[in-house]
This record gives C-alpha cells, structure tokens and sequence, in this order.
C-alpha cells in the first residue's frame, strides 16, 4: 500500500534526466509532502493511504487506469475537492511544510498558488483578452495588465497566434488553443504549481504535442503534476512518475484507487519495483 | 394497404385534427377581434380616457397604467428572483430541509391561480402595510403572481452554466462570490432575460387580481404611482360588460393593444434566446 519514493536528489542521478549537474536547483525541495491521505465521496471510499513527495521544478506524473483516484488525487492538492458536497479528505498533505487543510487555511489562497488546468478546455465565455485578465483582476494584480497578459501568452505559446485578435471570443479558438489559453490564464496569476489534469486527453495529436512542448517549456519555472491515462505521454514529459491502481480489498470493502509505486519516470518504465507496475508499462494489465 | 399503413395514416390524421382544432380556435378568436376591433384602433385609443361616449372613449390611462405595471414588475421581481435563484442554486445545501422545503414551496406557487396572490395581496399589502388601491400595490402583487416563475427559469438559467467555468474560476483563485458575479451571473444572462420577459408577459393580461384589489373602471386621468389605477386587461373587461356596440369594438381594439404588447415583449425574448445562445 505504501510507496517509498526514492529521492532524487542526487546529482549521480540526476545526470540520468540528461542534465549537466549545474543545472539548477531542480528537485531540490518538496513542494507537497503527502502522508497517508484518503478520500472518501458521500461516505464511499476513492482513494486510500497515498505517500509522495513532489519536488520542485519537476514535472510529476500520474498515471494509471480509469477509476484509480490519480484525478481525485490531484484535486486534493488545491482543495478543488472541497467544491464536491460529501467529499472527506483524511490524512495530511503539505505545501511546503504548510498544512493544506489545517484550520487556518483559506481554500481560496491555495488555489491562488496552485493553478490547474482541466481535462477538457474550459475557457470562459468571453474575449481571449478577458480569459486571461480574470485572474490578475479577482486577485487585484491590475499593474501592468497588458504586459502580463501579453506575457502570460507568450508563455503559453499562444500569443503569435493570438495577438491580432486579443478581443474574439475565446470559445471560437480550437479546443488546443483553448487548453493553451486555459495555461495562460493559470499562469497569469504566478502559481508556483500547475495541476495538470490530462491536460491532453481531449485533443488531438498535434495539439497534443504542443501541449507536451509547452511542458517542458514550463518546468523551468513552475512545478508541474499532470494526471494522464496515456503512458508515453508520462514517459516523454515527466522526471518523476506515480503509478495508481484499483484494488478490491478482500474483507468486501469498496472497490477503491491506491499508490502502488512513484519513482523517477526512467526506472518507472524500465526497472519497476512492482510487479503491477511492471504489468501496467508493459500493458498487460489494465 | 396493410393494417399497419391504415393505423399509421389514422395516427397521423388525429394529430392533423388535434391541431387544427387549436389552430382553429386561435384563428377564429383572432379573426373575430381584429375585424370588430380594427375600425377602432385609432390614436383616440392611445390619446382619450375613458368616456361614457364611445366615439370619444379612449384608453390612454389604462395603457400607460400597464406599462407602468411593467416596468415596477421588472424592477421588483427580477432582483429578488434572481437573487432567490443564486441563493438555491449555488449557496443552497441540498441536503438540509429547508432548502428542499423551500424548493418545493417554490414550484408549487408557480401554480397557484393569480386571483389566490389578489386575495393575499389584499390582506397584506393594500391593508396589511396599507399600501392602498394604488398602481404600486398592482405591481406589488403582480410581482408576486411572476417571481415564482422567475426564480424558476433563473434557476435554469444558471444550471445551464457547465460546472467547468465554476472550477476554471475557482483554479484562479478566485472567491465564490466573484466567480458567481463576473463569470456564472453574466453568462446566465440571456436565459433569465428571456424567462422573466415570459413570465411578465403572462401577468400583464393577469386581471382577477387587479379587480380584487380594486383596479377603478374609470379612471380619467394618466396614472402614478402612488394614485387610483386602472389597466388593459381591466378596462377591456369593463367595455365589454357594456351592452352598447361602441364600447365592444373599444373592447377589441384594446385587445389588439394589449396583444400587440404582449407579442412584442415575446419577440424580444425569442430575440434576445436566439441572438446571445451560448455554445459550450
């Protein structure tokens, strides 16, 4: 049930992401430290006793068959579970030492640092311009808001394609300019965090591989998880990876998702530890 | 032919004379009101007040009355229908009874007569809080007759908001009320417009709760607020009570009025459905 992640810090080791050891100060830190944390819906159990560590400036995956719990996981980590009536969350998840669901923690400030992105884009319905504004405006960050707007797109590589049009409705762009633009609107409000939760699934390949760039791009200033269904997707973008399953306990409980293992990304698909990780890779099971 | 071709012709004649008995019925009313009433839509409709002289009988008074109605209607029904339709849609815990009670309640006031809210609105607010037979209190009660109806397709309107731009707004950082009042509010827009513009169109022929509450027959002056009123549906009512030809086709132009204003309100809602129809 438990999963010991192997810490990467290690410059040896390092070298094994293809990185000179000057490199930065990539996984130096934890950003969340989660220690035995289960949620239930409406009294049912979906996910039990995860452990993980995820570090700074990397790119986590998550990755796993349907009904596994790696969604309901990531939702955990910005307390986006909170908007779901009879959810409970059991166990402790820390953001930098800080108790993310300690008595004194406004929900609304977490997501502030901690930006997600959705399965499907989920632009508002109003100007690309207006998309990106939303949340400098709520957060009363209006200095300078062209710029920011500007750079937000940018960073999204978006902005090229964009510029011209700043005042269309988001909702006529494609569904992965739409996806870029909802990490525009993320980023425009300076997360130390992005969740990304299979940010790719709804589009198609070259979209797809746009998004993947736009990953990498990213990581050098932002801390990334991103939940996905699609294992080379996790293998070409992620330093670090998590393999969720489904177990059905013995004793007749629920059926419900668990951590089986988390690991650099190379020796997730490589040299797993777990026998069903190792199945799951090698796609023999689900 | 074979029986099933028989049955299925038989099917679809039945629906043909379901139909034309409706159609039927509309266009004979139709046809009926506009031929007795259209020599007598002229500007002395708009212009005169009412008169024992048919030749110099108007309906200015009841006319501006209704407008007025509508306006306060409006101003009245559609804060606190829009803001009992937030409340239930997205403060409003389903689990806890109140709110189911309140739902409940809510649906079945949308089917309660309109006379029910004149007798209510007679007690309450004519001698309750002593309002008076006064145009406020008309649209006091009038607003009554409609808000169940407004909170109704508020509510739908704001369903109709995918939970997806909630979360998007949340992610940000965002505070429940600011994601409420500047992405789920604004985009529900259009569909509370058009329900309210329904549902006022539907009360404005509304009379059993005018009369009850004292509408006056006559009334020769322009209406305010504060002062004796009188409205369309309530004067048509009186003309025809009249025996004298006169005053009938008085009746049925003040009808093409009132149609012609409801049909108008109508138009705009159709207008504003299809031109702001949000595709997610």
């Amino acid at each position: 049930m438990t999963s010991i992640a192997t810490s990467p810090i290690d410059n040896n080791e390092l070298g094994e992401f293809g990185r000179s050891s000057a490199d930065d100060g990539r996984g130096s830190s934890v950003v969340f430290e989660v220690s035995n944390l289960s949620v239930s819906y409406s009294g049912k159990l979906a996910l039990q006793g995860v452990e993980i560590e995820v570090y700074k400036n990397f790119v986590t995956a998550f990755i796993g068959s349907s009904g596994c719990g790696k969604s309901t996981f990531i939702r955990c980590l910005n307390r986006m579970n909170d908007l779901v009536p009879g959810a409970v969350i059991e166990g402790t998840a820390r953001y930098h030492g800080l108790d993310l669901y300690g008595p004194d923690v406004d929900p609304v400030e977490v997501r502030r640092r901690i930006g997600m992105v959705f399965q499907k884009p989920n632009p508002f319905p109003k100007s690309i311009y207006e998309n990106v504004a939303f949340g400098p405006r709520v957060l009363r960050m209006k200095e300078g808001l062209d710029e920011r707007i500007e750079r937000s797109l940018r960073s999204a590589a978006l902005w090229d394609e964009v510029k011209d049009r700043l005042g269309d409705n988001a909702l006529g762009l494609s569904g992965g300019q739409q996806q870029r633009l909802c990490i525009a609107r993320a980023i425009a409000v300076e997360p130390e965090v992005i969740l990304m939760d299979e940010p790719a699934s709804a589009l198609d390949p070259i979209s797809t591989s746009r998004i993947e760039d736009l990953i990498h791009e990213l990581k050098r200033d932002y801390t990334i998880v991103i939940v996905t269904h699609n294992m080379q997707q996790a293998a070409r973008v992620a330093d670090m990876t998590a393999y969720f399953s489904v177990v059905t306990p013995e004793d007749g409980g629920s059926r419900h998702g668990v951590l089986v293992e988390y690991d650099r990304t190379a020796k997730m698909f490589t040299n797993p530890s777990d026998k069903r990780t190792e199945d799951y890779v090698s796609g023999r099971s689900a | 032919m074979t029986v099933r071709r028989v049955r299925a012709w038989m099917f679809q004649a039945l629906m043909i004379l379901s139909l034309a008995i409706s159609m039927g019925a509309l266009v004979w009313l139709l046809v009926g009101t506009f031929v007795k009433g259209l020599p007598a839509l002229d500007m002395k409709l708009f212009t005169n007040p009412p008169s024992s002289v048919p030749e110099e009988a108007g309906a200015r008074p009841a006319i501006l009355a209704t407008l007025y109605i509508a306006v306060l209607v409006l101003l009245f029904s559609l804060p606190i229908g829009v803001a009992t339709a937030i409340y239930l849609e997205e403060y409003a815990r389903k689990e806890r009874w109140y709110n189911r009670f309140l739902e409940v309640n809510i649906q079945n006031l949308a089917a309660v007569p309109a006379i029910v809210y004149g007798i209510l609105g007679l007690a309450f607010i004519v001698r309750g809080i002593g309002v008076g037979r006064v145009l406020l209190a008309g649209g006091l009660i009038l607003t009554l007759v409609v808000l169940p109806t407004v909170i109704i397709s508020a509510r739908e309107a704001l369903r109709a908001v995918p939970d997806s731009i909630r979360e998007g707004g949340y992610a940000l950082g965002a505070t429940r009320w600011q994601v409420i009042s500047r992405q789920v509010l604004p985009a529900s827009i259009p569909g509370i417009a058009t329900g309210s513009i329904l549902a006022l169109s539907r009360a404005l022929g509304e009379t059993a709760p005018l009369l009850l509450i004292g509408a006056l027959t006559y009334v020769a002056f322009d209406p305010t607020i504060l002062g004796p009123f009188t409205a369309l549906p309530v004067q048509i009512y009186t003309w025809v009570k009249l025996p004298d030809a006169g005053f009938q086709q008085l009746a049925a132009a003040a009808i093409i009025v009132l149609l012609a204003i409801v049909l108008g309100m109508n138009a705009v809602a159709i207008f504003l459905r299809s031109r702001f129809r949000q595709k997610w």
